[in-house]
């Protein structure tokens, strides 16, 4: 393994943090507050340590592999939380480091779990940090930093491998580079429109854009303890609409972009995706229909719900918690699952669903059948059989680290149902749960290490496992002897 | 440039890996999926995984908006075709590779022309012309030839007993009263631009140019000329040999070819009536000294295994042929076969590469002022070397070359003037309308003016 440049672009990253930390600084100093200095001195201390490790590591070969490409990743993740959870020690606003580091992985991954029972308390500046790390880890750190920068290596699809969510990494244009230029773009542009269309809303700008990284990344994050309740019902159906667009894969847009609409709209997964959001709206509607007055009111909320959740999002406009089992167990089966492959959401991915569904429905063919032949087609294509059970391990790790996870919490003085969503809400990257911790609910109440194991969930979930493991992984790091 | 790759064999991954490293937008396709899997992982490029034939993967693989488009599959119908389709949906540039004998001859410009391709290529034959040039200079273990022949750069190694070890540049270009230029030297895995003062030591590999009426004079002079290998013995029966025994039989040489297929050999007797063709496993040692390799003047190793090929040229170094030429597609192999003293290795695969990559950076610079006409690499790749043709005035022409401040590790080796070759010295300049070849290591030029500080 090539350790030295590891190191040598994760001092790189946090050159990198240090940059998109200079935005919440304005917006702290914007409005006077005293939190500016704490960030400030976040920015320095990122530059300083950055730096330091740059030049400790000057690596001789530029050369990376599959495994390095992981590594880098997660420990990028890594080191962007621990250093971007300072700013709120500092300022004294989050006193315990343990809980800001919950909070900014949460933001980091786009779970939006809070530990936070007054929201409305906190300054604007850490407000808007804690939103923007969900735009910034909703299309990726690495990824971002391949748009902007030249990398120093040609081999970086490595990198953009292990931190793009989904089972098969299609790239738009030949060069890596461009690719992530193109995804930034379009990422940029549907963020600016749902900022402009929330203005138009009412919202001021910092609401807007707060809530629009919130959405773009499908993270959670909102100002109000009441989440987006209070607000019009037009912006609630903005954000809906929002939700569902940053669950679709992103590839789609660039095909629409070039006109190859034919290519876009044949997309399997997109056709399952719609598919499961209308199903589960009219579903959840029928059923909490007694709760609301008019129909709008109640296909309003249950739309809001439902995306809010496919997407992982975790914003609310009702406090599902108090709906019928019945919404509950759709909501849930639908944190499980997640958005589209190559989107901001979080979750299984439709995709690997689709095809785990195919795969299975194939081989209770082979049952009645056995010398029957035939191969699993996704997306106008024949689907290898590598593809298939790499899908079934992922799946395989996918269940087994949740219920790790539940295991290790599960001395926690909660209900069944709180932690076992407490955990699959926090690896899917969907934010509140049930019970304790839905959405009027917080993590607050957890003990420090449950918040730390929920933490290493949250990079699990948002890294699709592998990077984690390997960072984890002695054997990775050290030859074998 | 958009640049398009179909069929990624051995040939189509090493265009791959050398447009990639240019810089261009490289898509792959390729029937194989396991393949396509492979390349996007090693190389930064785009693949699609579907039939270079069908319009669809065509479409998918940007076909209609692309600068280039090489074919490189291994059928050269496959190859035509798709270039025709490619072409006709919107590539700028058709490329096949075309190496069947059969339509290497006189219908190749019909074809040519009527499948309107840009440029057909035979990696076999370009293979063999550089054997036979190799054959012809055997103490050379490469030669290029510039601008229509007018200029050769030959590469050689220096023997002890050489009468250039020991000299500077200086010296060396006060005894002897030629006009050649050594351009650049190879020491261990270092190639320099060597300036005057550099001495040379016995083992460097250099590189020397002049006009090709001067070269037999000048080896002459050198100590260093042998006769052109007249009794020549070819392992392996390929396209690339036959191709290489035309040639040498041309020029008055006699070809012995052993081959292991009774089909093909006698295919070549029909092909080639004066040869000898012998049927027989030439990793036979035996068999190889029973059919005269003890006296023959060349050994050309041309089997499809490059470990073959590297093993037995290691033998008849052994019984002291003159000169043994390796034919190594892989290039890792290439580096290996010369640590164990093999000098002369050629690779259809290199030479391929090359053709294309100095086709794209012409495609792309047809615009400037004075365009890379083609390049050359040189010591494995190491350094380049590269004609440009000047069109215009500029602050380069009409000026002494010894007031023009150049980059490091850059010389002008030769300048072409109308039929006039002129090995520059610091009182010669450029004009509009010379050819100037220009010697680079580990810069990357695409425009003459490029060279300047």
């Amino acid at each position: 393994m090539n350790r030295k440049m590891v190191f040598h672009i994760c001092g790189q990253m946090l050159l990198i943090e240090a940059a998109l930390m200079v935005l919440p600084l304005i917006t702290a100093l914007i409005y006077g507050e005293s939190c500016a200095l704490a960030i400030l001195a976040t920015i320095g201390i990122a530059i300083v340590l950055g730096a330091a490790i740059m030049l400790a590591s000057r690596p001789d070969d530029t050369v990376i592999y599959s495994r390095e490409g992981f590594v880098i990743t997660a420990l990028t993740w890594v080191e962007f939380s621990a250093v971007g959870a300072l700013p709120f020690v500092l300022a004294g606003e989050i006193p315990s480091y343990i809980d800001a580091f919950f909070e900014t992985v949460s933001g980091f991954t786009t779970t939006g779990a809070s530990i936070l029972r007054n929201v409305e308390v906190m300054s604007k500046g850490l407000l808007f940090w804690r939103s923007f790390t969900h735009w910034v880890g909703g299309m990726g750190i690495l990824v971002l930093v391949m748009a902007v920068l030249p990398m120093t290596t040609d081999r970086s699809i490595h990198i953009m491998r292990a931190e793009m969510p989904g089972p098969i990494i299609g790239k738009l244009v030949p060069r890596v580079r461009q690719t992530a230029k193109i995804l930034y773009i379009i990422y940029i542009a549907l963020t600016l429109v749902e900022i402009i269309l929330l203005l138009c809303g009412g919202m001021n700008l910092f609401e807007a854009s707060v809530h629009a990284f919130g959405t773009a990344g499908t993270g959670g994050f909102g100002v109000k303890s009441d989440s987006i309740t209070s607000y019009s019902p037009f912006i609630q159906w903005v954000m809906t609409a929002f939700m569902m667009i940053f669950a679709v894969n992103f590839n789609l847009y660039y095909l629409i972009l070039i006109k190859r609409f034919k290519a876009a709209f044949s997309s399997d997964e997109l056709w399952a995706y719609l598919g499961i959001v209308v199903t589960s709206v009219l579903l959840v509607s029928v059923n909490i229909a007694p709760l609301y007055a008019t129909v709008e009111e109640t296909v309003r909320k249950a739309a809001f719900q439902v995306l809010s959740i496919i997407s992982t999002s975790g914003f609310a406009t009702a406090d599902f918690n108090l709906w019928p089992q019945f919404s509950k167990s759709i909501l849930f089966a639908l944190m499980l699952l997640g958005g589209c492959a190559g989107s901001t959401g979080g979750g299984l991915k439709v995709s690997r669903a689709i095809m785990l569904f195919k795969s299975g429905r194939r081989e209770l063919k082979k049952m009645l059948h056995p010398r029957s032949v035939s191969a699993v087609r996704f997306e106008g294509k024949t689907v290898d059989d590598k593809t298939i059970s790499s899908v079934g391990v992922y799946f395989a790790f996918f269940a087994a680290i949740q219920l790790l996870a539940f295991i290790l919490i599960s001395f926690e003085p909660f209900d069944f149902e709180t932690k076992i969503t407490s955990v699959v809400a926090c690896f899917n990257n969907v934010g509140p749960g049930l019970g304790a911790v839905g959405p009027s609910g917080s993590y607050a109440d957890y003990s420090a290490f449950s918040k730390l194991v929920l933490s290493v969930a949250m990079l699990f979930g948002r890294l699709e496992i592998y990077p984690v493991i390997f960072l984890l992984s002695p054997s990775v790091w050290f030859k074998k002897r | 440039m958009k640049i398009i790759i179909a069929g990624c064999g051995k040939i189509g991954v090493s265009v791959l890996a050398s447009l990639a490293q240019e810089g261009h937008d490289v898509t792959a396709i390729d029937d194989d999926s396991s393949v396509i899997s492979e390349l996007t992982n090693v190389y930064d490029v785009m693949g699609v995984c579907g039939n270079a034939v069908d319009c669809d993967t065509l479409m998918e693989a940007g076909a209609a908006d692309c600068g280039m488009f090489v074919a490189m599959t291994d059928s050269d119908e496959l190859n035509m075709l798709s270039c025709f389709l490619a072409g006709k949906m919107g590539a700028q540039n058709t490329i096949a590779r075309i190496r069947n004998p059969e339509y290497n001859d006189s219908s190749l410009g019909f074809m040519r022309q009527h499948l309107e391709l840009s440029m057909a290529i035979n990696p076999e034959l370009r293979a063999a012309n550089e054997l036979y040039n190799i054959l012809k200079f055997p103490s050379a273990l490469k030669i290029e030839t510039f601008s229509r022949r007018n200029l050769e750069m030959i590469e050689f190694k220096l023997s002890d007993e050489s009468d250039l070890v020991g000299k500077t540049l200086i010296d060396i270009r006060k005894k002897y009263d030629a006009k050649f230029l050594i351009c650049c030297v190879q020491r261990d895995d270092d190639v320099f631009i060597p300036s005057g003062n550099f001495t040379l030591q016995a083992g460097d590999k250099i590189g020397l140019t002049a006009s090709q009426a001067e070269m037999q004079k000048l080896l002459k002079m050198l100590n260093s000329l042998r006769r052109q290998a007249k009794n020549i013995l070819i392992l392996g029966g390929s396209k690339t040999a036959y191709y290489l025994a035309k040639m040498c039989e041309a020029s008055g040489s006699t070809v012995k070819i052993i081959e292991q297929d009774e089909a093909r050999c006698l295919e070549l007797t029909s092909l080639l009536p004066s040869a000898t063709i012998i049927h027989g496993n030439g990793a036979e040692q035996e068999l190889l000294m029973e059919e005269g390799l003890a006296s023959c003047d060349a050994f050309v190793a041309l089997t499809g295994m490059d470990e073959e090929n590297i093993l037995l040229s290691v033998f008849a170094n052994m019984q002291n042929v003159p000169k043994t030429v390796v034919k190594i597609n892989r290039d890792e192999l290439v580096w290996l076969a010369r640590k164990i003293g093999i000098e002369s290795v050629v690779s259809p695969r290199e030479i391929t590469s090359n053709i294309l990559v100095q086709y794209a950076r012409a495609l792309e610079n047809s615009s400037g002022s004075a365009a890379v006409e083609t390049l050359y690499k040189l010591f494995d790749g190491k350094a380049e070397a590269l004609e440009f043709i000047v069109k215009t005035e500029s602050k380069l022409t009409g000026v002494m070359l010894k007031d023009i401040s150049l980059k490091p590790n850059i010389l002008i080796g030769g300048i072409m003037r109308g039929r006039k070759t002129i090995i520059p010295s610091g009182v010669d300049m450029i004009l509009p309308g010379d050819r100037v070849i220009v010697i680079s290591s580990g810069n990357r030029l695409n425009d003459i003016s490029d060279i300047l500080k």
